[in-house]
């Protein structure tokens, strides 16, 4: 196992609790350098909640929230930008921080929107200000990635391709990234660790020991189970046509 | 042609102009227009209070604003009335107590008129040094808190996730305000100081792509409507504050003439 000095952020039993609800209980997790820990769970299991109580968002918290670092990226699940500002994307690129024009050109050469620097934020397609968050949140070089849905409306050739982007930059930067997605296909081949949430933690552990994790079968079905089995099997062999198992 | 007094009002509107110009884009952009309103109406309390006192105005009138704001925002962590009601709460209270205090203060003569709406007679050499020290002041640390403020403008939670403290920024801003109509209260009068601050910004953001350049246009139309309303208040002797919000006006809608004529180049 790593040692603490790895540790990039980590959350103790922590919950939050709005107008006398809990979103989400006992919640324990760590984010360490070079590591991708994926949230998964269904809609109001307290994903988003975890991911800003980690970023300090939610302040009145139950247990508590040790953060080591302060180079942050975070791109939200949901962002209005209001119409009032007359914000380009080249505007928008350093809102939290002063980045020169290489860096911005960089991130958004990466995640595919370089032609859009000069457009008004307002006038771009869902899937294109998706890719514009992404970009910004790692122009800054950060050395913990928060990513609530970072592909939602991203087509289906993007979608794969930014994960891939995302998985590169977690090596390349070696930063930690805790991610929260819906789409177990594509982001369980990359994942290190999966916290399974239900407002509470169901189940946690490797993708392979949470498929096999009977709370996370009943959650998501057995299908989904298979799924992120799979995925944990195309690492170090092939199945062949004959039956066969053939290591990689 | 030019008298001395009319001088001294030029250079207190153009000080006033520069300042309103950016604080102007933050209250649109933030959306606290009428915040600004409850300011200025509280800021007659500090006038009355001021003239009982034989304190400076601008001081006084900075307190009772700041306070105004404190305890707007006490409020609305409290109770659970809607925002806008807290300010209308504050807004009219305030001016009725501060229009009740001038009642008992009838031994005190008043230029209700100049205090409403700005009286360039007024203007001494005293109030050029507050606007232009005070000015300076609340754009340097407008400067110092513009990132914070700017990215939770945009979302505040990217700018909390990414450590900005956008609460403090917040809280600054908010003193800033009451600073802002504690200096230009003698130029523009308290009813229309709000106007000040949205309407050149409001034209800027009619002609204006990017943030920084909106800050720009917002400034220079604030300083065009301080030069044009001064002249023409001398010209016509319309009182000072409602010339340069009109002026204002008309160049708010020289900039939607601008709007019509780049949709019909579109197509």
């Amino acid at each position: 196992m790593s040692s603490n000095q790895n540790i990039l952020v980590k959350l103790n039993e922590a919950g939050f609790s709005l107008n006398n609800k809990w979103l989400v209980k006992g919640v324990s997790l760590q984010v360490e350098k070079g590591k991708i820990v994926t949230l998964i769970g269904p809609n109001g299991s307290g994903k988003s909640t975890t991911a800003k109580i980690a970023l300090g968002i939610y302040k009145k918290i139950d247990g508590s929230v040790e953060k080591y670092t302060n180079k942050v990226g975070y791109v939200p699940q949901k962002i209005s930008i209001d119409w009032t500002l007359p914000l380009r994307v080249n505007d928008f690129m350093i809102l939290t921080e002063s980045l020169n024009k290489e860096t911005i050109d960089e991130a958004l050469s990466l995640t595919g929107v370089i032609h859009l620097k000069d457009k008004n934020l307002g006038d771009l397609s869902g899937g294109e200000f998706q890719r514009v968050l992404l970009a910004r949140a790692i122009s800054k070089k950060p050395e913990l990635l928060v990513l609530d849905e970072p592909v939602q409306g991203v087509d289906f050739t993007g979608e794969i391709a930014l994960y891939e982007l995302i998985k590169k930059i977690s090596d390349e930067l070696n930063c930690g990234i805790l991610l929260i997605s819906h789409d177990l296909h594509t982001v369980m081949s990359a994942t290190d660790h999966v916290v399974c949430l239900n407002g509470h933690v169901c189940c946690s552990g490797s993708p392979m020991d949470v498929a096999k994790n009977n709370e996370y079968k009943a959650l998501f079905g057995e299908q989904a189970s298979q799924i992120l089995s799979r995925y944990e099997h195309r690492h170090d062999h092939i199945h062949t046509s004959e039956g066969e198992i053939k290591k990689n | 042609m030019l008298d001395d007094f009319f001088i001294r009002a030029l250079i207190a509107g153009i000080g006033v102009a520069i300042v309103t110009g950016p604080l102007g884009c933050f209250v649109i952009w933030r959306r606290l227009s009428y915040f600004g309103d409850t300011l200025s109406h509280s800021a007659l309390l500090g006038v009355t209070l001021a003239y009982s006192m034989e304190f400076n105005i601008a001081f006084s009138v900075f307190i009772i604003s700041s306070l105004i704001a404190l305890t707007l925002i006490q409020l609305q962590k409290r109770t659970n009335l809607p925002g806008d009601a807290l300010l209308g709460l504050l807004a009219h209270s305030s001016l009725a107590v501060g229009l009740v205090v001038i009642g008992f203060l009838s031994f005190i003569r008043f230029d209700i008129m100049g205090l409403l709406f700005g009286d360039i007679l007024a203007v001494t050499v005293d109030d050029l040094l507050i606007i232009w020290i005070g000015g300076a002041l609340i754009l340097l640390i407008l400067k110092l808190i513009w990132k914070p403020l700017f990215a939770s403008t945009v979302n505040y939670e990217l700018a909390e996730a990414e450590g900005l403290n956008p609460d403090r920024a917040k809280a600054i801003f908010t003193i800033l305000m009451a600073a802002i109509i504690a200096i230009s209260i003698k130029m523009v009068g308290l009813l229309l100081i709000t106007g000040m601050l949205i309407i050149p910004a409001a034209m800027a953001r009619n002609i204006s792509s990017s943030p920084q350049k909106m800050v720009m246009y917002s400034i220079v139309g604030g300083l065009l409507s301080v030069i044009l309303g001064l002249f023409s208040s001398l010209e016509f002797n319309t009182a000072s504050g409602p010339s340069i919000i009109a002026a204002s006006l008309f160049l708010f809608i020289l900039s939607l003439l601008n709007i019509k004529q780049s949709i019909k180049l579109k197509n």
